[in-house]
């Protein structure tokens, strides 16, 4: 019964709102642009961030990562003739980090050699990397075909390659079979499966695989290519040598990542005299995102707050001059026997269903605008339930809270004022 | 009392004891009713009549529960309202009267049927049952045909006819008439008037306000007042 009448009073509030359609529609606007800024904004901001922490947590947020760097000193140095530079990583360090925290739950070295692959006539240039089976747990990417680097492999010295997706389709073409001889350098590796590959950047950080890449064992890499690499550029001989390009280690727990990295910074620290290696921390990036989000989200809250305050303000406006408007007939309803609540909750429901009504259209609109910034600008947009709840229970809110007012002012009209009102 | 109707507590409907309003204008008090005591008997029809600032409108503003008597007592129907808060005597005039005014008030967004449906509305009666009582009502005023009208598609007497519809639609005990033949020509005037005579011959109590003598001499007593007193009263019996 009480329900009914409920349904019955919000519909007659719309009713009487339906007789005004032009100014229900004008009145409500403040909120439809406060509504729809609310939704576009959190749409917009919510892809961007998405897109941020979908790529940082491609790196894994259990992980270190840690880069050879040529340190700028060495930079200098290796303009003078056929020097050799030697940085970056060690194999004794893949080693001392391992043995040293238990933290770790397994860490995969990687060693880089650019070279040409060629198999019969076709030929790509590869980026051959000497790794371990860990690197497949580590980057976790979907097998194609075949399988990827084993246990075996490494012991036992076998020279086998995994390819890419990307690198099979150029090398294999057509015969997307494995078990092909794949010529790199002077050597033969036998091509053992294929898996997919993600490339892009996440972040500052690198993702550490790539399309053209080539993965063997790492020790099939040391004895065939060795650690030193020569480079011929415009009449300079330069020449390299770096043991390890990259370590990824993981870390059993998301809170052992920063003493881990911290601890492995250190000694790192120790044992190398200059710095040639950077330590990236994707959980690092993944905080310093969330932290710039709740940044953003603050500051387009007050905007969106702004607004709706505006579109409040706009609509008690109205409801005001609409209580004035209407004082003749608040005063036959008093006569007739209404009570001032009642009075009261008919202005309230009317301003509620209208604010409501205006949350509506602006979520709408809100839905529409992000993706016509996806559809012409290419930005990431997400819509998600809470984008659209929210706005809806802050326009509810908002026709409380400025619709008390007005209906109160509505209430407090004198029935023998208003009946000789003409 | 010679001015006092005399009439056993059965019959009688309201009774007003020693009335004192006093309003303020600016530094001024006003004395709009000046201590009446008076007794209206159930059934009867009354017509106040009396100049400009008499009175008159107040006594039908505190009669119908509309204001608030500065001093003294009214007794409607055996109880003393004159206490009452206001959600009470919302109460009492949702339950017991119907109200007709001069412009007539009906509300020009509402269609004819919403109008005369309105005090069912706040009865709490359910949406089928509000409908066939207005088409009922509608049909006693003759104006069944324009239950989806709105007021403004319709002549005085008509807008009239649908409030005097609406003022019966909770059946009241009473029925106050405030000049509702001010607006109106004299033939359909006449014609409302004679709607009026009709519904106390039903049994209504109609108090109806006037100031002329022509539209007053429907009624079966008349009571004028003078400067917020009682000056004189006739009647047909």
């Amino acid at each position: 019964m009480h329900q009914i009448k409920i349904v019955r009073n919000i519909l007659l509030g719309i009713e009487n709102l339906l007789l005004h359609k032009l100014r229900s529609l004008l009145t409500t606007l403040g909120i439809v642009f406060g509504v729809g800024s609310v939704v576009a904004m959190l749409s917009v901001g919510e892809g961007a961030s998405k897109e941020a922490l979908d790529s940082i947590r491609k790196l894994g947020s259990n992980n270190i990562i840690i880069n050879a760097i040529k340190s700028i000193d060495d930079e200098a140095a290796s303009t003078t003739r056929t020097r050799m530079s030697i940085y970056g990583l060690t194999y004794k360090d893949h080693v001392r980090v391992v043995e040293t925290f238990k933290t770790i739950r397994q860490a995969a070295p990687v060693k880089l050699i650019r070279k040409e692959g060629r198999l019969r006539e076709r030929a790509l240039e590869l980026r051959v990397v000497g790794t371990t089976p860990s690197w497949f747990e580590l980057v976790q990417r979907p097998v194609i075909a075949g399988r990827v680097l084993l246990p075996s492999d490494e012991n036992d010295r076998v020279p086998v390659a995994v390819l890419t997706e990307f690198g099979a389709r150029r090398l294999l073409a057509t015969e997307n079979t494995i078990g092909q001889p794949l010529r790199i350098g002077g050597d033969y590796f036998e091509v053992v499966g294929i898996v997919k590959s993600e490339s892009g950047q996440a972040s500052n950080i690198q993702i550490p695989d790539q399309e053209v890449d080539a993965y063997i064992p790492i020790s099939v890499a040391r004895t065939y290519f060795g650690d030193v690499i020569s480079r011929r550029t415009a009449g300079t001989r330069e020449r390299e040598m770096v043991e390890l390009h990259q370590m990824i280690v993981q870390v059993n727990s998301t809170e052992d990542v920063e003493p881990t990295a911290k601890g492995i910074e250190n000694m790192l620290k120790r044992f190398h005299k200059k710095k040639d290696y950077h330590i990236s921390v994707p959980l690092a990036l993944l905080r310093q995102a969330e932290a710039t989000k709740r940044t953003f989200n603050i500051v387009l809250g007050s905007i969106a707050g702004i607004s709706l305050l505006v579109g409040g303000i706009g609509i008690m406006n109205i409801m005001l001059a609409s209580v004035t408007e209407r004082t003749q007939e608040i005063g036959v309803r008093r006569a007739i026997g209404a009570k001032r609540r009642q009075i009261i909750s008919q202005f309230l429901i009317e301003t509620v269903v209208l604010s409501i009504i205006g949350g509506l259209i602006g979520i709408g609109m809100g839905v529409l605008v992000p993706s016509l910034i996806t559809y012409f600008a290419g930005m990431p947009t997400v819509i998600t339930l809470e984008s659209i709840v929210l706005p809806l229970v802050i326009s509810f809110g908002v026709g409380i809270i400025f619709g008390l007012y007005p209906a109160v002012r509505a209430a407090k009209v004198d029935p023998i004022v208003a009946l000789r009102h003409e | 009392m010679k001015h006092e109707v005399v009439s056993n507590s059965n019959a009688e409907i309201v009774r007003l004891e020693n009335a004192h309003k006093i309003y303020q204008m600016g530094t001024q008090d006003v004395n709009a009713l000046a201590g009446i005591t008076l007794s209206f008997t159930r059934g009867s029809f009354w017509a106040i009549m009396g100049p400009s600032g008499s009175g008159k409108s107040t006594m039908m503003n505190i009669l119908g529960c509309l204001d608030h008597l500065t001093s003294g007592r009214y007794i409607l129907e055996g109880q003393d309202v004159s206490t009452l808060d206001d959600d009470s005597l919302s109460e009492l005039r949702l339950r017991k009267f119907g109200f007709i005014f001069q412009s007539f008030n009906l509300i020009a967004q509402l269609t004819v049927q919403r109008n005369i449906e309105l005090p069912l509305y706040y009865l709490g009666w359910d949406g089928g049952r509000s409908a066939e009582r207005a088409r009922v009502l509608a049909q006693k005023i003759g104006l069944e045909e324009r239950l989806k009208h709105r007021p403004a598609e319709l002549s005085g007497g008509q807008m009239q006819r649908v409030a005097i519809a609406r003022a019966l639609a909770n059946d009241p005990q009473i029925i106050f008439a405030d000049e509702p033949t001010g607006n109106l020509d004299t033939t359909t005037g006449e014609q409302i008037l004679q709607l009026l005579v009709e519904l106390n011959e039903l049994g209504k109590t109609i108090i109806m306000v006037t100031h002329e003598s022509y539209i007053a001499a429907h009624a079966k007593h008349r009571l004028y007042m003078l400067d917020g007193l009682v000056e004189r009263i006739d009647g047909d019996d």
